[in-house]
């Protein structure tokens, strides 16, 4: 009798050497495999759900300060290094890995109003209410040594902010006047004013690097330009800017933290418009700090949380708040853009997850393909109802829930008022502007 | 005069510049000027004498001569005064007007043309329009970034830190020697670390090993490297190995050590002897000395202390008995007068030899015991004494191991009955084995299915033995016992050949069954189609034929068909009591109606609207579902179809839903899809990028799971947009990043280009500030 055999060539189930995966057979005939929609929806919907479970972004609060957190500054070379200025002068640097102060200094009398590193990373700069610009070593001193700083400068007026050039040993004060100052003199090389109110804030570009961009307390966002000692544009919003900042990975965009619960994100080189509103927040916005991908960035509110806004979308992807932060002054994206920092009213810096559900550390090459394609999914997905539903969801403090539905109303009597008013007056003579166009009052050149 | 002189001065030094700008650097203003060589000097002549003739007056006056002057001029010939001659050449150069005149006459016009200077700009004008033209300027460096920016946002993937970073390695000496020991205690130590020249920097090399590595090659430092390397590992491993051996209490160790050292140490002497005598000879010197040594001793005596606590206890223990022995054989090896080493080597082996046989029997049994649970090593055996069987050998029957063997070879005929008593016992202990193990498999594996027969057997076998040593019988019970077995292997092939034929019978007639099926399907497959186009044409025709449908269907058809009549044959209805004018009238409008039809003749509406609704009501039924798995208890394949029997019986009907509701509603159709509990779940707007809905489903319908996709495709189609190395800082994006040339010059350097006007703003604002 002859007995008929299956028989397959082994070069299609023998692995050639141990250390290949072994290989299996599959039919990827779509009749064997149906449903395939539904299925990926169940996937999708219990990937929404599961990172809702795992959605636990606080890390760790660092505590140590004995006043209000005034500002932040992340080392240029080191991602492990943080430092923070206080209200009562003091500055403390901290280790992100052991989450502990491993120095501190009283660095000024008064607050300390801004710092920033050297972009070398060997040493940072300080300004404070005694109206002096201190640079101090970034290493602490050495035995027997005593804790003082490498220069002083002693100048005539407050300065109020400060930020380092990207590349030169130049960096730049506000206060009275944008100062330009070259680090081996003592007085300004630069000064540059356009009106006479405050300056709050100054940021170099990061990527054009002879480009400032200043806020002042009238309103109005000033653009200067290094090189010409010019100022460049200055545009008027309805209220004043808190902070601008620049996107590490488009050189012309920037966005402005504003007294108005709202962030504007604009073209430096059309500034009659803005980009995008950003709005989220129920009070006002006290700083901004880009992702370094640039794809998205954080704000800092008195509203008691700061919030990550993707930067194409008006709304913001995630809040965070703890019942004890306080209203947050300062808020930092650090350089490997896995984690943010924000100090708070309440003297603590809080570490945050940027991603919420992000599961730390190593992954196997398994578990990175299955977050991917979860991922993926929830993108896919995302509009359908369910999945957004969850996904959206978040719980919030009863003020800011209050607050966002107050607000709410008072947009819709406003929307409701100016349709009226459009409807009962003579056919064009009431004209609409658009929401982007209506915050902005002028543009000086 | 004097004014006209003035002018004259200042022209003079205009054009003295001009010439200067003219003349290359080499001849400084001074040279020039102070030398007053002759041809300068002529030149300079001419150009005074050419401004002067400008106005008339003064060309009239140059022109007389009111006394001989050696001056020459070319406006007036004179050859008295004068030592040159005039020469003929000179007069055929034609009169021409310089050309330097007119430019200094344009010069002239320029400036007599010239008005007022205008005010200056306001200075907030000024500045206004510097901000605007550096604003210019700045977007248009700006708009370079514009296609880098366009692509990052459109990239699919994009993978930080953009630029790849040199990790760079410093060797530990170089970080460490910038550092400089500060505090006392850190002092002492360095102190101390110098002093003994111990490296503080790298701690696994002295300079001197530094020195010598580099006076190495490399080949040759890495070999030296591993040597040092091994050597230490090695010191390392026999330091431990001594500790362990020394920490080990037990006396059996040591004994058994002592004892292989001896033997090791006579394996030694036996080589010396053979290569080197007089050092052999000084070692059996040595042994001599032991021996004597020995002997003057009471230490392997029965005298000890120990070895008369032995020599009680030797009645009762074994072990303390054997002790003793040992004790002995040493003292008795020790006092031995060694004469020849050949010998004494010979001796020790006939001990050796002697010493077998009287091992007793309960150890040789422990150890066939050892062996029996074995099933492989049984096996083996038992083939081995089969083997033994054939050849001849009688008595050896089943069981005894491979070792037993020759020894029962030799001892056969003196002591077979106490070999019999063996076996027995063997048996028998084996039998309480197998009752735990089951492995007991005395004689092949055929015969291990009846074990109680098995027994009867060898002890039937063990009885004929003793009878008679011949072992025809025995013989014989093997045949049997292979007959048995052949017959039952016999079986075996014959039942294994029936049951597939069992199996097979069945399949293969349904295989026939399905043959026949298939072919009926065949039929049906081929007779569908068109009969579903029949159907077609017959309801076109007349539906109220068809046959092969449901009553309710037919019902509706027939109301469908009324409607069709109603529609359709309206027109050409006629009576016979409506007057001649209106027919004519009619006539018109049927004519009317005519040209309509004929104009409308491809499109009948009414009717694509019942095929419509057909075909929805036709949808809309409830399908039956098909479970068959195709290859499920069956061969299958292309062109392999699973039998009508398994599908009908997989075919899972379809219940009859409920009526529809537009099923008396002749000109509607009710969807009846949408789905209450579906909707929850649907997306109602069509989401923003997408423009058309079928976008967005077909975006929805392809998956990307790994069920669907090949892995490949999988990770392409969930690739994230955003990657980044954890713990890698990410910078901001460079010029160079993207291909772009950054500028070159600093930023500082050119703010500090023109610090001038710079400090003088700053320190107009500075005043500025003070005032308010």
């Amino acid at each position: 009798m002859k007995v008929k055999m299956l028989s397959r060539n082994p070069d299609s189930y023998v692995r050639e050497t141990k250390l290949d995966l072994q290989r299996v057979p599959r039919n990827y005939d779509p009749t064997l495999h149906p449903f395939e929609v539904p299925r990926e929806y169940v996937r999708a919907l219990n990937a929404t759900k599961l990172e809702r479970v795992f959605a636990k972004p606080f890390l760790a609060s660092l505590d140590g300060h004995r006043d209000g957190v005034s500002c932040l500054a992340k080392h240029p070379k080191s991602l492990a290094t943080v430092l923070s200025g206080a209200c009562d002068g003091e500055v403390r640097i901290w280790n992100l890995t052991k989450r502990k102060c491993i120095r501190v200094i009283q660095a000024h009398e008064g607050f300390v109003r801004g710092i920033c590193t050297r972009f070398c990373g060997t040493s940072f700069f300080t300004v404070g209410d005694d109206k002096t610009v201190k640079q101090w070593k970034m290493d602490g001193p050495s035995y027997g040594e005593e804790e003082e700083p490498l220069h002083t400068i002693l100048g005539k007026t407050v300065y109020t902010g400060i930020d380092h050039h990207w590349k030169e040993a130049v960096f730049a004060t506000c206060g009275q006047q944008v100062d330009i100052w070259d680090e081996q003199r003592t007085s300004p090389i630069c000064s540059m004013t356009w009106g006479f109110d405050s300056i709050s804030s100054v940021k170099f570009n990061p990527i054009e690097t002879f480009l400032l961009g200043s806020c002042a307390s009238d309103r109005n966002i000033v653009l200067y330009d290094m090189r010409q000692a010019t100022p460049l544009k200055k545009v008027i919003l309805d209220m004043r800017t808190n902070t601008i900042c620049w996107n590490p990975m488009e050189a012309f965009i920037f966005t402005a933290a504003n007294e108005d619960y709202n962030l504007y994100t604009f073209d430096m080189r059309a500034l009659d418009t803005p980009v995008m509103i950003h709005m989220d927040h129920v009070s006002a916005v006290l700083d901004v700090d880009y992702s370094p991908t640039g794809k998205d960035f954080v704000s800092a509110s008195f509203d008691k949380s700061i919030r990550i806004f993707p930067v194409d979308k008006s709304r913001s992807r995630e809040v965070y708040h703890t019942k004890r932060m306080q209203h947050v002054i300062c808020v930092k994206w650090t350089s490997d853009s896995k984690y943010i920092m924000c100090g708070s009213d309440e003297m603590n810096i809080r570490l945050w997850k940027a991603n919420a559900s992000e599961k730390l550390g190593v992954l196997t090459s398994r578990e990175k393909a299955a977050t991917d394609y979860n991922q993926r999914l929830k993108e896919k997905f995302q509009h359908h109802p369910h999945i957004k539903r969850i996904s959206r969801h978040r719980h919030l403090p009863k003020s800011i829930y209050s607050q966002i539905q107050e607000q709410r109303i008072m947009k819709e009597a406003r929307r409701r008022k100016e349709l009226n008013r459009i409807k009962h007056s003579k056919p064009g003579s009431v004209q609409r502007v658009s929401e982007k166009k209506k915050r902005v009052v002028a543009v000086v050149k | 005069m004097s004014s006209s002189r003035a002018a004259e001065s200042s022209l003079l030094a205009l054009n003295q510049q001009e010439e200067l700008e003219d003349l290359p650097r080499e001849y400084p203003l001074s040279t020039s000027e102070d030398e007053g060589d002759s041809d300068g000097e002529r030149k300079h002549q001419k150009l005074l004498e050419a401004i002067s003739s400008l106005d008339g007056k003064n060309r009239r006056k140059l022109a007389e001569r009111s006394e001989a002057s050696l001056k020459v001029s070319e406006f007036s010939v004179s050859s008295e005064g004068s030592g040159e001659k005039l020469v003929l050449s000179d007069l055929l150069e034609p009169v021409k007007t310089s050309s330097s005149l007119a430019a200094v006459k344009k010069q002239l016009n320029r400036v007599k043309s010239k008005k007022t200077v205008e005010l200056p700009l306001h200075r907030e004008e000024i500045e206004r329009i510097h901000r605007e033209v550096a604003f210019n300027k700045t977007s248009q460096v700006l708009s370079k970034w514009d296609p880098v920016v366009q692509k990052n946002r459109q990239a699919e993937q994009l993978v930080f830190p953009l630029s790849k970073q040199q990790s760079i390695f410093a060797p530990i000496e170089h970080v460490v020697s910038g550092w400089k020991a500060r505090t006392p205690l850190e002092q002492e130590i360095f102190n101390l670390l110098h002093k003994n020249k111990q490296p503080v920097t790298d701690p696994l090399l002295t300079p001197m090993e530094k020195a010598s590595l580099k006076a190495m090659s490399l080949e040759e430092v890495k070999m030296r490297r591993a040597e040092l390397q091994r050597a230490r590992a090695l010191q390392s491993y026999y330091e431990a190995r001594a500790r362990r051996e020394k920490k080990i209490k037990s006396k059996k160790y040591h004994k058994l050590l002592k004892k292989g050292k001896a033997k090791q140490a006579l394996k030694e002497f036996e080589k010396l002897r053979k290569v080197n005598p007089a050092a052999a000879l000084e070692e059996l010197e040595k042994l001599e000395k032991a021996r004597m040594m020995e002997r003057m001793s009471l230490k392997h005596q029965n005298s000890g202390k120990w070895a008369k606590s032995k020599a009680v206890m030797a009645k009762y223990d074994l072990e303390a008995r054997q002790a003793m022995q040992e004790q002995l054989a040493r003292n008795k090896e020790l006092m031995q007068k060694i004469q020849v080493a050949s010998e004494s080597a010979e001796e020790e082996g006939g001990v050796e030899e002697e010493g077998e046989p009287f091992v007793p029997d309960v150890v040789n049994e422990v150890q066939v015991k050892a062996d029996r649970p074995n099933p492989w090593m049984f096996r083996n055996h038992s083939g081995d004494t089969k083997e033994a069987e054939v050849q001849g050998d009688p008595e050896e029957l089943a069981e005894p191991a491979a070792q037993e063997a020759p020894e029962s070879e030799e001892e056969g005929p003196v002591v077979a009955e106490e070999i019999l008593l063996k076996e027995f016992e063997e048996r028998r202990s084996l039998r309480q084995k197998s009752g735990l193990n089951q492995i007991a498999k005395p004689v092949g594996s055929q015969e291990a299915k009846d074990l109680s027969s098995q027994e009867v057997l060898s002890e039937l076998r063990a009885l004929s033995q003793k009878l008679n040593r011949e072992s025809h019988q025995s013989r014989k019970q093997e045949l049997s016992s292979t007959r048995t077995v052949l017959a039952v292997q016999r079986e075996e092939p014959a039942g294994e050949e029936e049951e597939p034929l069992l199996l097979q019978r069945p399949e293969r007639a349904r295989t026939l069954d399905e043959l026949e099926e298939l072919g009926k399907e065949g039929c049906f497959q081929n007779k569908e189609l068109p009969r579903v186009v029949v159907e077609g044409q017959q309801l076109e025709r007349n539906p109220s034929n068809h046959l092969g449908v449901p009553k309710e269907k037919k019902r509706k058809e027939q109301m469908i068909d009324l409607q069709n009549l109603l529609t359709t044959k309206s027109p050409s209805m006629k009576s016979l009591a409506v007057p001649t004018t209106v027919e004519e009238l009619e006539d018109e409008e049927r004519d009317q109606r005519q040209m309509i039809k004929e104009a409308f003749a491809g499109d009948d509406v009414i009717r694509d609207f019942l095929k419509e609704k057909r075909e929805a009501v036709e949808a809309s039924k409830p399908k039956d579902v098909d479970l068959t798995l195709p290859g499920w208890g069956e061969w299958g394949g292309v062109g392999l179809k699973p039998s009508a029997k398994k599908r009908r019986r997989f075919l899972v009907k379809a219940p009859e839903g409920p009526p529809r509701k537009d099923k008396n509603l002749p000109n509607v159709i009710l969807n009846e899809k949408r789905n209450i509990h579906a909707v929850a779940h649907q997306v109602r707007m069509l989401p923003y990028p997408f423009t058309h809905h079928q976008q967005f489903e077909r975006t929805i319908q392809t998956p990307i799971g790994s069920t669907w996709n090949t892995q490949r495709s999988f990770q392409k189609l969930t690739m994230p947009k955003v990657v980044t190395k954890p713990g890698h800082i990410i910078k901001p994006i460079k010029a160079e990043d993207v291909g772009y040339r950054s500028s070159s010059r600093s930023d500082l350097s050119v703010v500090q280009r023109n610090p001038k006007r710079l400090s003088i703003r700053h320190k107009k604002q500075l005043k500025k500030n003070s005032v308010d």
